[in-house]
């Protein structure tokens, strides 16, 4: 027998929380919902497009009536089913019509009411707020025969509201009772930029102003508005947007326990353990919620509990807010005022309009506001979020990420000016335009979405930031995003972070231990987590047999890497880019023997055959095994390759054997499994031939000793490496270089080359764990050779003999 | 009359892995899940043609190795936002016996 499941409000919190629900239990309950409003349920925060005419009630819909009646969901909709009455005895909600329901759990998700300003008129005809559909059409009628628009609150709301009526061609003057417009999100100069662009575009503005009342007609329509200062305006309509406070009406005359909102506890429950609620009616922990990023994380524990599985707790999170107003960008963060305590950054350019201001506390981001170019907003969101100190490249952080190592996106930093055409995503070739609409269409909130419809930035991920940009113009409003901590895949709500902790403490060897222990989602986990687990187990425990073949991505478990048309391409090791004629014998040998369409010289200074078939594997290795080669680890997030150049052995130039220094790291490091893919290379003399100073571990010969470099790399985004330090002897090198690998093979995140690792946690951190404290560095070097010992073994050899993973290369069998 | 085909034990293919059985329609893709559930596929991403016995397999789907599709074992559906199919068979275990029909469930959409 179902349980019966009565969701008061049909609105975005109300319904994602339904949603989610169905997602993870279809079948527990028959659903009823009760809308005052007579409509589906739609997207509150496009209200300010239906109004300036850029959307229609159809763009904004996110669930019409057939998805109601397709879920089996009984929706009550329309003034006469607002629900007036709940009897928490026998548990029946009342609407004024006299519908009834019965429920086992009740879900309060009432929303917020607009903000009324107590002021004598307040009650006369035109006189509005900006908060449902049937506003809109108000205001849209209005705007058909009527001119003049008083808008009451320079928030957003009401420079949205303010925008369109504008739009729709009426005379429009917004009155705020402060110096600064939405001083929620902007602090003075910032504002003053806003309200200059709103002028040029013929909004009128009456700042630092308070309405003393409404005048009315003898029809009982508005008017006028006048202001103590006894200046009088011209009103046909005036409509208030001063601010939401929650709707606690029915709550509170059914006797739930409220503050400002209805109080609820970490599951969402409120004082009757049958009640949830979610959205902006609720107060958990002192605070109310406007926006949308939070209320989709209520929903989602909420859904968890109302289907018995009682994982997860509400956490709130820091909270950007990207807007998007009228055309103007506008970013903001954090504590964006600054105190006594912080310290301010600030660039200014007024012929621009650009300005941007970070607030710094101890080197770090504590709070941002950008105006007029927010494209490096998503980067200080992070660098707030990871608490990363800037010490490093104070100088340059105001210009953004361009100016410390990272060569962008082409440029392109502005997506209004971007044509609809213009590419986005390279690697998938996705357009502007394409994104857009997958956002429009299917009603898109988060990154994540998105890449998912469209792939756009699920490749290589350097467009993510543009991507994030148009998801922001799309959506526009309040949209917001980034929880505190980024989960490590859909599977679990925990961080990579919070997840690698765990398994260290609690001594789990498998990911099904993790699985169970952190209460994942789904049973095996996904392609993100396998793989990711599956990394921080070896890390953690080099001694003991924890790496599971299954839960690596093909490369690594056969140990070649899948090319488009399932062949597989195999690049035997040459240690520091050296190889002897014997070994280009065999490997000739090999090629003929097994037909190898195309034998190439890689870029890291070795020989590839490619286009090898599976079944061919062992027996191409095993002919390169007797030859005295080993797996080159091409495919792996492992030790790649050392590059060198010739050095003194033979260059004119070199001041040191180059050569021979990068086969001894090459012989210290094969064989790691390391977060992502590691270079090395040594130069013999600061021309650099080996390019030693775009590699996660690079060393250039100077000579007096040798110059260390760290955390560069070509690649999706060229980063030159920063200079660690310079050391004399060449057993230093081979200490510091297995200091820092084991340092990033314990600290980078799965998937996270050195170099966005070091620009996280900040290279003073690098320097002060390996250059200034030798303790650590002996003690990193030393887990390194150590966890090497079991590391070292070749794995072709292994398979090459038929003993391990035989099955892997054979066919079942074979049939009709 | 389905046709059923002995292609060998469970036990020869890994859990939560892939072993192939080659076909005169193509290679097939046999997965076992962590369940010891079997499940038969063409062994043939709706994409770009992946080898999805390679991939990993989780749940009763696999991700495709080549550009991260993810497949489900039950039809060979593409999930998520991606739409494409690739012909799934009728396969069943018996007494730890995997047994294969070469009769089509479903032709690709």
């Amino acid at each position: 027998m179902k349980q019966k499941l009565v969701v008061v409000g049909n609105g975005m919190a109300g319904m994602r929380t339904v949603e989610e629900l169905l997602k993870i239990a279809s079948d527990k309950y028959d659903i009823t919902v009760f809308g005052s409003e007579p409509h589906g349920n739609y997207n509150r925060i496009m209200l300010s497009p239906l109004l300036s005419g850029e959307k229609s009630l159809n763009d904004i819909m996110i669930n019409d009536l057939e998805w109601y009646s397709t879920n089996n969901i009984t929706l009550h909709a329309g003034y006469e089913k607002r629900v007036v009455k709940v009897d928490r005895r026998s548990k029946v909600v009342y609407a004024a019509d006299g519908t009834e329901a019965v429920y086992d759990r009740l879900l309060l998700a009432t929303g917020s009411n607009p903000f009324i300003i107590p002021v004598p008129g307040k009650d006369l005809g035109g006189v509005i707020a900006f908060r449902d559909i049937s506003d809109v059409d108000t205001m849209l009628s209005a705007a058909k025969s009527k001119q003049h628009a008083i808008v009451i609150g320079g928030g957003l709301l009401g420079l949205e509201a303010a925008n369109g009526l504008l739009k729709q061609g009426m005379d429009v003057t917004v009155v705020h009772n402060l110096e600064v417009l939405m001083n929620r999100q902007l602090d003075t100069v910032s504002a003053q930029y806003l309200q200059k662009a709103l002028e040029e575009r013929g909004m009128k503005f009456r700042m630092s102003a308070n309405t003393s009342c409404l005048e009315g007609d003898e029809h009982g329509q508005v008017k006028s508005i006048k202001f103590d200062t006894g200046e009088t305006l011209p009103a046909d309509i005036v409509v208030m947007a001063a601010g939401i406070r929650p709707n606690t009406e029915l709550a509170q005359t059914i006797g739930l326990y409220c503050e400002r909102g209805i109080v609820v506890n970490d599951t969402l429950q409120t004082y009757d353990p049958c009640i949830y609620a979610v959205g902006e009616c609720v107060q958990h922990r002192g605070e109310l919620f406007g926006l949308v990023a939070p209320i989709w994380d209520q929903a989602k524990v909420c859904a968890n509990h109302l289907a018995g599985f009682g994982i997860g707790i509400y956490k709130q999170k820091d909270v950007s807010t990207k807007l998007k107003v009228t055309g103007i960008d506008l970013f903001s963060a954090g504590n964006f005022l600054g105190d006594n305590d912080s310290e301010q950054i600030v660039f200014q350019d007024p012929s621009r309009g650009i300005y941007k201001k970070l607030v710094l506390k101890d080197d770090r981001i504590i709070g941002s506001v950008l105006y007029g170019d927010t494209v490096e907003g998503s980067w200080y969101f992070n660098l707030m979020r990871e608490k990363t100190s800037v010490a490093d490249f104070r100088d340059a952080l105001i210009f953004g990420q361009h100016f410390v190592g990272d060569a962008g996106h082409q440029g392109q930093n502005a997506i209004v000016d971007m044509p609809d055409d213009a590419e986005v995503c390279g690697c998938n070739g996705i357009c502007k335009g394409d994104i857009v609409k997958a956002i429009t269409e299917n009603k898109l909130f988060t990154l994540d979405d998105v890449r998912s419809a469209t792939k756009a930035s699920a490749s290589c991920g350097s467009c993510s930031g543009l991507v994030e940009q148009i998801l922001t113009a799309t959506v526009g409003g309040n949209y917001s995003e980034s929880p505190s901590e980024k989960p490590m895949c859909a599977c679990t709500k925990y961080s990579h972070d919070s997840v690698r902790a765990s398994i260290t403490e609690n001594g789990l060897k498998s990911f099904h231990e993790v699985a169970a222990f952190l209460e994942w989602d789904s049973g095996d986990g996904c392609h993100v987590c396998r793989p990711a687990i599956n990394y921080y187990l070896v890390c953690a425990w080099p001694t003991e047999k924890v790496d599971d073949p299954r839960s690596r991505f093909i490369n690594e478990r056969v140990h070649a890497n899948i090319q488009k048309d399932n062949t597989y391409s195999v690049i035997p090791r040459m240690w520091g880019g050296v190889t002897t004629p014997s070994e280009l014998r065999a490997i000739a040998d090999a090629a003929d023997k097994y037909h190898v369409p195309c034998v190439k010289v890689t870029g890291g200074q070795r020989i590839d055959l490619l286009g090898v078939k599976k079944e061919d594997l062992p027996h191409i290795w095993k002919d390169l095994n007797n030859a005295g080669m080993v797996s080159g680890h091409a495919y792996g997030k492992a030790l790649r390759t050392v590059k060198t150049c010739v050095g003194s052995e033979y260059c004119r130039f070199g001041t040191q054997d180059s050569t021979g220094m990068g086969i001894k790291l090459e012989k210290m490091t094969w064989g790691s499994w390391t977060p992502a893919k590691v270079k090395m290379a040594v130069s013999g003399c600061p021309r650099n031939c080996a390019e030693a100073t775009i590699k996660d571990f690079g060393v250039v010969a100077v000579d007096s000793g040798w110059e260390l470099y760290v955390a560069g790399n070509g690649g999706i985004k060229v980063r030159a490496c920063d200079y660690l330090c310079k050391v004399t002897t060449e057993e230093e090198v081979l200490e510091y270089a297995g200091a820092f690998m084991q340092m990033y093979r314990e600290q980078g995140r799965h998937n996270e080359r050195s170099a966005p690792w070091v620009e996280r946690v900040g290279l003073s951190y690098i320097k002060s764990e390996i250059v200034e404290n030798p303790e650590q560095r002996k003690a990193f070097h030393a887990r390194f050779l150590e966890s090497q010992k079991y590391a070292q073994v070749d794995p072709w050899a292994e398979r090459a003999s038929h003993e391990v993973e035989k099955q892997e290369f054979i066919p079942l069998t074979q049939v009709g | 009359m389905t046709q059923w085909i002995d292609i060998g034990q469970l036990e020869d293919i890994p859990r939560l892995g892939s072993r192939v059985v080659e076909s005169v329609h193509g290679d097939i893709a046999i997965f076992r899940t962590k369940e010891d559930k079997v499940f038969a596929l063409r062994d043939k991403c709706p994409h770009k043609g992946g080898a999805l016995s390679q991939g990993i397999v989780h749940g009763e789907r696999v991700t495709c190795p080549l550009h991260n599709w993810v497949i489900s074992l039950l039809d060979g559906e593409a999930q998520g936002f991606d739409s494409g199919c690739t012909p799934a068979y009728p396969v069943k275990l018996e007494n730890n016996r995997v047994y294969l029909s070469l009769e089509q469930e479903r032709k690709t959409g």
